[in-house]
């Protein structure tokens, strides 16, 4: 992230780099920060579930932000790219057993599942109207579900499975011990293999989200935008549309799958609920959009986000009903119970003032006017 | 005469029952301006399309030089040094005006799928964007979204986007549409550089007589989808079916 601002920085030599781009790449760059140590800025261990899942879907919701966002391709297919990446990694780690062979197999079997798809479904229908592809990667998502549930003997149908990982992700493995033979500690925090799962994910989705940022930077992400904008001229000057969009479709549903290989390996279970349901396709919606669709880093703001409001949006109204108990009306409203109500206000007020995402609405004030 | 750098051969596209051009055959060279003339709905536009690729002919067929390119996409026409800049602006609106021409330059030069390298360390393909900013006056503008621009200077950006494509035949669509007297001649002198370059071939569609007179070589004159005459401006112009179509129906176009 880093070296994605300094480079934005020497594009624009001439130039001061806006106020809004500054805020956004400021408020990413910390949220990066506050990642890459929050093993030990928040030791417990459902920060670290919030962190490792906010790693996560940060990947997830900027690949999809390379298709909807950079080309104007709506897919609904999103969530079984993840499913495939997540189930293939657990059947393999169920049935060979928890090594790093198996998640090294079972994740080259879910890319490569994802990419013959995305293949697939890119060269048969990304011709037709967008409406028309939509529908299509609809009815192949719905296929996936009902597979998942229906070939329980392989992936446990709606209960999921079940799995041990390698050990050495294991809380009780010492990647350090002092004389006594007891797990070295930094800042109090034990050094042990969850602590190394942890990095494991952060790094991987760190690198996705650098490589992300590079592709839409470069020649490739100024096609895909002209395509989005002008698809017919984009062809008129040269540029094949068809074999564009479906180069990004796969490389937008290979990093999926990786995701899902991340979530497959951290949650040490994998089921509809958590890799292939379409509720799942509903956040990573919700994230672009309240993020920003077409900037990358509005992936990171608008996935944590939504993610902390899901996590720690009750426990903020259990306090605040707690502290209104004395006065009338309120401590109802704000009962945990009603925290979708509030989630959904919130949404629209991000909306309202958003209307092209946090961070597009930043940028876009900030840039050219 | 030497040997067509394009050529339509019996040409034809059928919408329903309504034939929109009909039976069009004629060849260009290089070094050649020609300007296509007719009233509206004569196929001017369509005849356009079928070369450039937008739209399949129901019959006929298009050869660039000897090579028979009627079943190419649009792109790959492009590729083979067709350029086409259309009559309603078509433009990509939120992109920047260098980003625009940039487009045009990499698509010729193939960087697409190069996509681990910023695009602003392509330094090449920057300066060329640049100077093609610079020829069409729209250097001032550059980092403006094209669609923030004034009329005039997207008819401007339209034609410097034809002109970073480099290619073999430069397919003008009524380049001075709704432009101001004085922004008019700004592209009319691009027009008249590629011309001096005697190796390209140029068509217009222009309804603007002295600009038809300043530029033309010859001119083609479409009726109803047909080709209904082929010749010298005095000869094509002095013949007394054009003079009743042609200029009857364009008479408020004589300047």
């Amino acid at each position: 992230m880093t070296a994605a601002t300094l480079e934005t920085a020497a594009a624009t030599p001439a130039r001061r780099i806006p106020m809004g781009r500054a805020i956004v790449y400021g408020v990413v760059l910390a949220i990066g920060l506050v990642l890459a140590t929050a093993p030990f800025l928040f030791p417990d261990v459902r920060s670290q579930e919030v962190a490792a899942r906010i790693c996560i879907f940060i990947v997830l919701v900027a690949s999809y932000d390379l298709l909807i966002g950079y080309t104007g391709i709506v897919s609904f297919a999103h969530t079984m790219f993840f499913g495939l990446g997540a189930y293939a990694t657990a059947i393999a780690l169920k049935t060979m057993g928890p090594g790093f062979d198996a998640i090294l197999l079972g994740g080259a079997l879910g890319v490569l599942a994802a990419l013959v798809l995305a293949i697939l479904i890119g060269l048969l229908s990304l011709r037709v109207k967008a409406i028309f592809f939509a529908m299509v990667t609809l009815a192949a998502a719905s296929v996936m579900l009902v597979l998942a549930s229906q070939l329980s003997d392989f992936t446990g149908g709606e209960d999921g499975i079940t799995y041990d990982i390698p050990r050495f992700f294991a809380p009780a493995n010492k990647l350090f011990e002092d004389a006594d033979g007891k797990v070295v500690r930094l800042f109090g925090v034990a050094l042990n293999g969850r602590l190394a799962l942890y990095y494991f994910v952060f790094v991987t989705a760190l690198v996705l989200f650098v490589l992300m940022l590079r592709i839409v930077r470069s020649p490739l992400g100024t096609v895909l935008e002209a395509i989005r904008e002008n698809e017919m001229r984009a062809e008129a000057i040269g540029y094949r549309v068809v074999a564009y969009r479906t180069a990004i479709f796969c490389i937008a549903a290979v990093i999926a799958a990786i995701a899902g290989i991340l979530r497959a390996v951290w949650l040490k279970y994998t089921g509809p609920e958590v890799a292939l349901s379409f509720a799942i396709m509903i956040d990573i919606l919700l994230m672009v959009v309240i993020g920003g669709m077409g900037t990358i880093v509005g992936a990171v703001i608008g996935v944590v986000i939504m993610t902390l409001a899901q996590f720690y949006l009750k426990d903020l109204m259990e306090v605040a009903a707690h502290a209104t108990a004395d006065v009338p009306l309120l401590p109802d409203l704000l009962n945990p119970e009603r925290w979708l109500l509030w989630l959904g206000v919130l949404f629209i007020l991000l909306v309202y003032f958003f209307p092209a995402g946090i961070a597009g609405t930043l940028i876009g004030k900030g840039g050219h006017k | 005469m030497s040997t067509p750098s394009l050529r339509t051969e019996n040409l034809t596209i059928r919408f329903g029952g309504h034939a929109a051009v009909n039976g069009v055959t004629c060849a260009f060279v290089p070094g050649e301006l020609t300007v296509i003339v007719g009233p509206n709905g004569a196929g001017k536009t369509t005849w356009f399309n079928l070369v450039s690729g937008q739209l399949r002919p129901t019959e006929g067929r298009i050869f660039k030089a000897d090579r028979d390119i009627t079943g190419l996409a649009p792109s790959a026409r492009a590729k083979a040094g067709i350029g086409r800049a259309f009559q309603l602006t078509n433009l990509f609106p939120k992109l920047s005006v260098r980003e625009n021409v940039r487009l045009a330059v990499q698509a010729r030069r193939g960087v697409g799928p190069r996509i681990l390298r910023a695009a602003a360390s392509f330094g090449d393909i920057a300066e060329e964007a640049q100077a093609y900013l610079e020829r069409a006056r729209l250097d001032t503008v550059a980092e403006l979204p094209a669609s923030a621009l004034p009329h005039g200077d997207q008819r401007k950006l339209e034609v410097a986007l034809l002109m970073a494509m480099q290619p073999d035949i430069y397919m003008f669509d009524e380049p001075t549409a709704g432009m101001s007297v004085d922004e008019a001649p700004v592209i009319l002198d691009l027009i008249a550089t590629i011309k001096e370059d005697r190796s390209k071939t140029i068509l217009l569609v222009e309804h603007k007589m002295d600009v038809v007179r300043a530029l033309a070589d010859r001119i083609v004159v479409l009726h109803n989808g047909e080709l209904i005459a082929d010749g010298g401006p005095s000869a094509v112009m002095a013949m007394p079916l054009v003079r009743e179509i042609y200029l009857g129906v364009g008479a408020e176009d004589v300047a």
